[in-house]
Formats: structure tokens, sequence, C-alpha cells
């Protein structure tokens, strides 16, 4: 059987990682094999971002890093040393909300919230990659956000109202 | 008071800037100095013997704490009693790690508790487990003949059996203008949200723990750990804040919530356990059902046969029912019966509540069953349930409580634009897709059981309610402070409602669309009680000019009382909270259905659902383009978030007709897709545009708030309204559920 040998143990070693979370320098100690999202929930005390299957299946878990949305479980955290991570801790402005947060409270876009900060952080990537357009490119580039209440309509109502909102501005 | 202002009002979640902050704290976000981690680690056979279980290689790795397995569970309660729930059908409960022997595939036999979350997975991914196999079965559909008549038990009471055979069905059915038999055929499927089981327990000294669970029912937790460890009930606590979705399968303490508290109990530390995906699917499920149908009409269309059988899928050790066949002769006034439940024991998990139990399942074999019929008639689909409207339930041959089926059946096909509809199969088309249009008709119990609550009017003259009820996301939070703010004419801004914590007045597990009607009741029984004190203080101050004021002649408005007769005079709370010292006046009060004339109504939420589908006629891929719900369920208290649930049980239609279902290898008895990837659930791209309609409905039996609840009654017709839709589209029936597109090609 193999267990956790000497030389392995070197290998799960924790390392120190420096990374900026929503806009503060983190020190993180941590193992290789914890990936960014338990190092988020369980290190950073930065619950916010979810897990939902932690096989990058539901979209529960994405965050922003360095501008781009990712699923943080499919992320080890020593992948991404030196990174800049928001968090939906980290999107709003103060106590400004973000235009996504408050279009999601006013749609009604969730019911239980377990899928929500996934839905933004996603939602914010998607828009500033500006490849969706129309609402059924939305719909289709949202997809990977899974949400069981079934609130996607209202999600997507939300989203196109800011999308929409700042195609004008 | 006349004047509810709240009530009514689309009011934005009140969480809901907890929840798009990522504030919103679940279950297994509670981190504790010291807290340690467990992972499960579960049977790969399906029935049979643990003959080994070689803990010491893992023990040996540093960080590991301990292995619990059934050989070093300790020793506890011993009676089934101690480990029954609210929801435990009749039979004996599962429980954890009790000894050797495999009930199903997938069964917890051991956790692993490690000082980090990588630790443990890794130890349990190698804990080596060696077993005695012997022979299971878990296939439904070829052991049918052997299913048998279900127990009754204290559950039988919210779910009962079916009624007995009435008139001459098979005369009836023989000498019917028309007749449509068929068999209906649903799979597996698993709850599903998104928010994994967690059970985070801190460990507060000797016998005593606060416990964060993933859980439908708080106080339904705490009885079960006190009965279970021996503890007293004040020393259990059970907090449940928030929720990350349920849909039922937190209406049983479910496995590691023992594991956790176990564990904790033993080692003496915090510690939290959450299931992975795949463990998602390891403990209650919808069960697969088998139903026939045999119904007749006579030649002006009118039903006068109904004969609905189904055969449920139960566990070996508890004997869990669903209402199914009792609600077609509700909804069609057929005067020969026979409707029959019988349940079949496999070799599998309990069965547990999901959305619309027994309910979803069965509308699809009646209201396709219907359509089948009309079609035969050459009746328009709709003409035929007006048809057939029920104006009182035969069945029980009592009148209903209130009942606008008729109007959502008018308003939705009026917002659908089903006149449009040619009748002709197949006859209609964009382009090479094959378009069609499905009905069907919708029906929930409105249920409300005993419930408390209490009222305080805190020092700062504002009020503040609480019960031990959760919100697993239908709005109750919202809805409750509505309600309760009307109690005493306040805004919301000067109600704060307390809930989610077994310390708080006693609720029931949080289900079957009862809660509105449970726990509002008891608000507004503790909200009454609480104006009585009020008064009777603001009489008492001095030269206070309500003293001779009686119940009726005072309003409870702008933050005190005033008297009806000269708006002038008005008493502020704070006022009367100074006359009392400056202490708070409370109120602790119970609501209980007045079951001796309610039993004399039927009680139901209605709702027609008009769907339209498009199938691409090469590929048969299939796509709910449109569809309308409309719903009759009583005063509608948040039209926001009460749409919400509408349109979330909408999506969960459109899933069970087209994307979801649990797959089985019965060679193996194992559940083959039990991951997000492999069960489908739609996504963004498959929900477009849905709409919903609340059709007025007074309702001044079924409780003082005249409201039934809305958390299932979107999903009923649903799934029927879809495949009526493709049966419309194509021409071809398919009563087996999800419909994939290479049924159709
Ligand atoms: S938790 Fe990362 S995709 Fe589900
Ligand atoms: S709001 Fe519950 S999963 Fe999306």
């Amino acid at each position: 059987m193999e267990i956790v040998t000497k030389s392995t143990r070197n290998v799960l070693q924790p390392r120190l990682l420096s990374l900026r979370v929503n806009g503060v320098p983190r020190i993180l100690e941590v193992s290789p094999w914890v990936s960014l999202l338990d190092g988020l929930r369980d290190h950073l005390d930065l619950t916010g971002t979810k897990k939902g299957c932690d096989h990058g299946q539901c979209g529960a878990c994405t965050v922003i890093c360095d501008g781009k949305r990712i699923l943080s479980c499919l992320t080890l955290a020593v992948m991404k040393n030196g990174s800049e991570i928001t968090t939906i801790e980290g999107i709003s402005n103060g106590d400004e909300l973000h235009p996504l947060q408050k279009a999601f409270i006013e749609h009604d876009a969730f019911q239980c919230g377990y899928c929500t900060p996934g839905q933004i952080c996603s939602a914010i990537g998607m828009i500033d990659e500006k490849k969706a357009q129309t609402r059924a490119e939305v719909k289709d580039s949202m997809s990977g956000n899974l949400c069981r209440c079934g609130a996607n309509s209202n999600i997507i109502d939300a989203i196109m109202e800011v999308k929409e909102r700042r195609n004008h501005a | 008071m006349l004047d509810l202002p709240q009530i009514g009002q689309p009011v934005s979640r009140l969480e809901g800037r907890a929840k798009v902050t990522g504030t919103a704290k679940y279950a297994g976000e509670y981190n504790a100095d010291g807290l340690l981690y467990g992972y499960v680690v579960n049977s790969t056979i399906t029935r049979g013997k643990i003959v080994h279980i070689d803990t010491n290689a893992v023990k040996e790795i540093e960080g590991v704490i301990e292995v619990f397995t059934h050989e070093n569970r300790p020793s506890l309660a011993w009676f089934d009693m101690q480990y029954s729930d609210m929801d435990a059908p009749p039979g004996s409960p599962f429980r954890p790690l009790q000894n050797a022997e495999i009930k199903y595939n997938g069964q917890p036999i051991a956790l692993i508790v490690a000082e980090t979350f990588e630790l443990a997975r890794y130890a349990a991914s190698i804990l080596k487990v060696s077993y005695q196999g012997e022979s299971f079965e878990t296939d439904l559909y070829n052991h049918q003949n052997e299913a048998r008549d279900p127990k009754k038990g204290v559950a039988t009471l919210l779910k009962p059996l079916p009624p007995k055979p009435k008139g001459d069905f098979e005369k009836a059915f023989s000498d019917s203008a028309a007749q449509v038999s068929a068999e209906f055929v649903h799979g597996t499927e698993h709850h599903n949200p998104i928010e994994l089981f967690a059970t985070t327990t801190i460990y507060e000294g000797e016998g005593k723990v606060t416990i964060y669970d993933k859980t439908q029912g708080t106080i339904n937790c705490q009885l079960y750990v006190g009965n279970i460890f021996g503890l007293h009930f004040k020393n259990v606590r059970v907090i449940s804040p928030y929720v990350g979705g349920a849909f039922g399968s937190g209406l049983r303490p479910q496995y590691q919530l023992f594991l956790s508290v176990m564990a904790a109990l033993q080692l003496k530390r915090s510690i939290r356990v959450t299931l992975d995906r795949q463990q998602m699917y390891t403990f209650g499920h919808r069960p697969p059902t088998i139903q026939k149908t045999r119904f007749g009409a006579d030649s002006d269309g009118k039903v006068n046969a109904i004969n609905h059988t189904a055969i449920g899928e139960t566990s070996r050790h508890e004997d869990y029912t669903e209402v199914v066949v009792n609600w077609a002769n509700i909804i069609y006034p057929a005067k020969n019966t026979i409707l029959e439940y019988q349940l079949l024991p496999m070799d599998v998990s309990s069965p547990l509540d999901m959305r619309a139990p027994g309910g979803s399942t069965a509308s699809h074999a009646i209201e396709s069953t219907m359509d089948e019929l009309a079609h035969k008639m050459k009746i328009d689909p709709m003409q035929f349930r007006l048809i057939n409207y029920a104006d009182i339930d035969v069945s029980e041959n009592r009148p209903f409580s209130s009942k606008e089926l008729r109007q959502c059946y008018i308003q939705g096909a009026e917002k659908f634009g089903w006149a449009e509809r040619n009748p002709e199969p197949r006859s209609m088309r964009r382009g090479h897709k094959l378009v069609g249009y499905g009905m069907a008709t919708g029906f929930w119990e409105a249920m409300s059981i005993p419930a408390r609550a209490e009222a305080v009017l805190t020092r700062e003259g504002k009020l503040r309610v609480s019960s031990a009820v959760t919100d697993i996301g239908t709005g109750t939070l919202t809805v409750m402070t509505q309600i309760a703010a009307d109690e005493l004419g306040l805004p919301l801004d000067d109600v704060q409602f307390c809930y989610g914590d077994s310390k708080m007045p006693f609720a029931p597990i949080q289900g079957g669309s009862f809660t509105l009607a449970t726990v509002g009741s008891a608000i507004k029984v503790a909200g009454k009680a609480l104006r009585k004190k009020i008064l009777k203080k603001a009489k008492e101050m001095k030269n206070s000019p309500l003293k001779n004021a009686s119940d009726g002649d005072v309003i409870f408005e702008r933050g005190g009382i005033s008297l009806k007769s000269n708006p002038d005079v008005l008493i502020s709370f704070r006022e009367i909270i100074v006359a009392n010292e400056d202490k708070e006046i409370k109120t602790t009060n119970m609501s209980v259905p007045n079951v001796f004339k309610l039993k004399n109504y039927t009680r139901a939420a209605h709702s027609a659902a008009f769907v339209e589908v498009e199938i691409d006629e090469e590929l048969g891929t299939i796509q709910v383009k449109r569809a309308v719900t409309a719903v009759a369920a009583g005063k509608i208290i948040n039209p926001k978030t009460a749409r919400s649930q509408i349109l979330g049980g909408m999506i969960w239609g459109i899933s069970k007709a087209l994307y979801e279902e649990t797959i089985s290898d019965h060679r193996y008895g194992r559940y083959m897709n039990q991951n997000l990837g492999e069960y489908h659930i739609p996504s963004h791209a498959d929900v477009h545009e849905l709409d919903v309609i609340f059709v007025e409905e007074k309702d001044e039996i079924i409780n003082e708030l005249g409201s039934k609840g809305v958390g299932e009654i979107g999903l009923v017709a649903m799934a029927p309204a879809i495949s009526n839709a493709i049966f419309h589209a194509t021409g071809k029936r398919i009563n087996k559920l999800p419909i994939h597109f290479d049924e159709l090609l």
C-alpha cells in the first residue's frame, strides 16, 4: 500500500505563496495539493467562493484571476503564486455594490444563493471577454455555472441589464 | 387592521446583500481554531458484510487523528425510535456504522479524521476494505410482480394511502366511448443541491455541542442528535442560517451529521464533515416508479372511469411512500375508480421526498393519459379539462376551500396564445423544426401543521419575531418579515425575523410547501397576542387616551397605537416601553390548524402549464422554447419571491421531462453518473422564455393568511405539458422520462 512516506512528505511540505486577494497582499502557506478554492475557503477564511463539485462541473467556485474567470477548484493554489485574485468578497466598492450585485438583488436572481458568487464572478469575466453579445450568446457563455434552484432566467435578466447599460455607457 | 401594506409587496430578498457579497455563511464554512476534517468512506459493494477494514496503515499517516468504523463506533442508543426523525417512514432508520452489514452501494462505512481536508481525503482514498458480497437486487422494472402493500405508520397521516375502489370500473371502462391505457416509467433522481452536505460540529465541552448543519429542520436534527448521543437537548444547538438548496434532501438528518457529532464527542474536538459530490448520491433519492393508467370517457367527453396504479421503489429497511394515485380523481370527477399503490423493497438507501414528491410523478401519468384521451376524442386538450372540471372533490365528497383552476386555464391559455394551436400532430413547424404546443393541469395539496413563534416588542419599540424554521432559498426570511410587519403596522426596517436556530420556538421541518402557512400562522397568532399585551400596557399608562379603548377601537400604525375615531391620538411603542420600565414586551404562542373545520374541505393549490417545444426534425433535439404557468395559490405574500419559486419549479419540470436521471447499472447495484457532468440539469442555455401568472384566489378557510405554499406547484404540471407538446410536435407519445432526442428519431 502506498502511504505518505518520507519522500512524499517532502513533496507535501507547505510552500509560501504570495497572492494579492481583493487588492490585499496575502501570504499563504499551503501544501501543493491544496486547491486555490480550499486555500481561499479554509486558509484565508474567504468562504464566499463556493464548492459545489470540486470537479469543474458546476461553476460555484469561479473567481477572477489576473482578469480572467477561472474555476478555483481545478487550480492548485501553488500555481497562482504572484497572481491577483478577486473573489466575491472583493467585487463591491466598499459599501457600494457592484452593478451586477445590485441587479442580482433587483431581479431576484438567486434563491438559496449558493451558486451566486460563482455566477457573479463568471458574469464579470464574461462581460470583460467581450465575446458574447446577444442573450443567446450570454446564456451559452454562462452555461458553466449551474443553478439548481432554477433562478436561470432571472440570472440572465440581471446580467443582460448590466451588460446593456454598459454597452450604452 | 384594515391596512396591510407589507403583505402583497414584491419585496427583494432581505438577505440579498449577504448572498451577493459572499458574507452569507453555509454549514461547511464555519472555521474554528483547531478544526479537524472528516472524510467519509463508502461501501463499494451493494449487499453483504465488511470482513475487514485495515485502519492501521492509514492511522500511521502523520496528521491522521482517527478512523471510525463499526468496530470502534461508541455504543449508542439502542432503539429504532431514537434514530427516528420527523420525516421517518415506517420501518427502522439507517444507523451509520452500526455493524458490518452492507445494505446498499455507497453506504458510509468509515470516517477518517485528520488535521487537514486533503489528508483526510487522501487517507480515505487508500483505506483498504475487504467485503463478503451477497446477491442483491436493484432493478425495479424486472421485479414488479413482487411489489406489496406499504406498511402504515405515523407518516401515513401526511401521506394518505389510496382511497378504496368506487363504482364498477371494469364495466364503466369497457362501456366507454373512448379508452386509453398506458404505462409510465420514471427513473431515479437525486436532489443535487449545489451546496454539498456538510456539518461543522463545534465541541463546547463535556456533552455540549453547537452544530452548523445543512438541514431543513434545526429542531429535527437537535432531537435526533440528543436522542442518539444521550445529550441534554439544551446542550445541542443546531444552527442553519443559510442552506444552499435542499429540495427535500435536508428533511431528514443525514449521515454526515451523525458522523461529525460522533467524532466531535469522541475526540473532544471541533470537526467538519463535508460530503463530496459523489457522496451526494449515497442517501435518499426520488424513487423510480412504474405507473399504469386506464382512463375511459363517455361520448360527450366526460371521464367516467379512472384506473391508476403505481409501484414505487423503497429500501429494505423503511417503507418510504409517496402520494401518487390519489390525485386523478380529485382533479377529474369520475364515478368509477380503482387506485392502487404498492412498494417494492430493493437494496438501495431509503428514498426521500424530492420537490413535489409523488405529485410530479403522478401528474405526468394522469395528464399524458388525459391528453391522449382528448386526442382520441378529437377534443382540444384544454376544452377536455374544462369538460371534466371538478367543482367539488368527488374522491372525498367535499368542497374545495378555494379553487380558481378555471381561471388558470383561461388566463394561461390567453397569455400563451393557445388558440393558435392546430390540433393535428406534426402540423406546425418553423423551418426544419417541428413545433408543438402542450398543456397540463397541476395540483398540490396545501397543508399546515402546528408551530410556535415568539414576538417581542423590543426596547427600541421595534418588532422581533423568531422561529426555528430554516430558509432553504424559498424566501422564508422575507415573507415572514412581511407577515410580521403587518401585525404591528411597521415598515420592514423595524422588523427583524430570527430563524434557523434550534434555540428558537418550535417549527417543523421545512417542506411540502407548508412552511408559509405553518410558520406564517404562528406569527399571526403571536402577533395578535403581542398586540393585546401592548394595548393593555398602553391602557394602563397614566392619563392614557386609550384607557377605554377596546381591540376594535385602535389601529397599530406609525410605530404605535392610534385611535380609529381620532387619528391624532397616537401612543408610540417607545412610549409604551418607557411606561413598561424600559422592558421589552414579549409573547410566545402556538398556532394549531383548526382540523375540525379544515377536514371538511380539500385544500390545494392549482396550476395550468402551457408549453411550446421546438424539435429538430432530423436530429430530434428538443427545446422548450417558451412556457406559461398560471397558478392559483391563494394570497401571494410576495409576488417577487413567489414568482421565482414558480420559475424554479418550471425549470425543475423541464429537467424532469428532458434531462435529469440517475442511471443505475443493475449488475453492480450502483449509480453510474454520480456527478454534475453526467447528471444533467438545465444549464442557462437550456432555459428560454418563461412566464408566470398568479390568478386571483380568495380563501377564507385555509388559514388566516388565505395563502397556500408555492414550492411545488410550479413543477407538477410542467413535465406532462412538455411531453404532451412533444406528442403534438412529432405524433410520438413517449411515456418514459426523461425524453431524449434518440427516442424521436
Ligand atoms: S466547485 Fe469548481 S466547478 Fe464546481
Ligand atoms: S440560487 Fe440556489 S443554486 Fe442557484
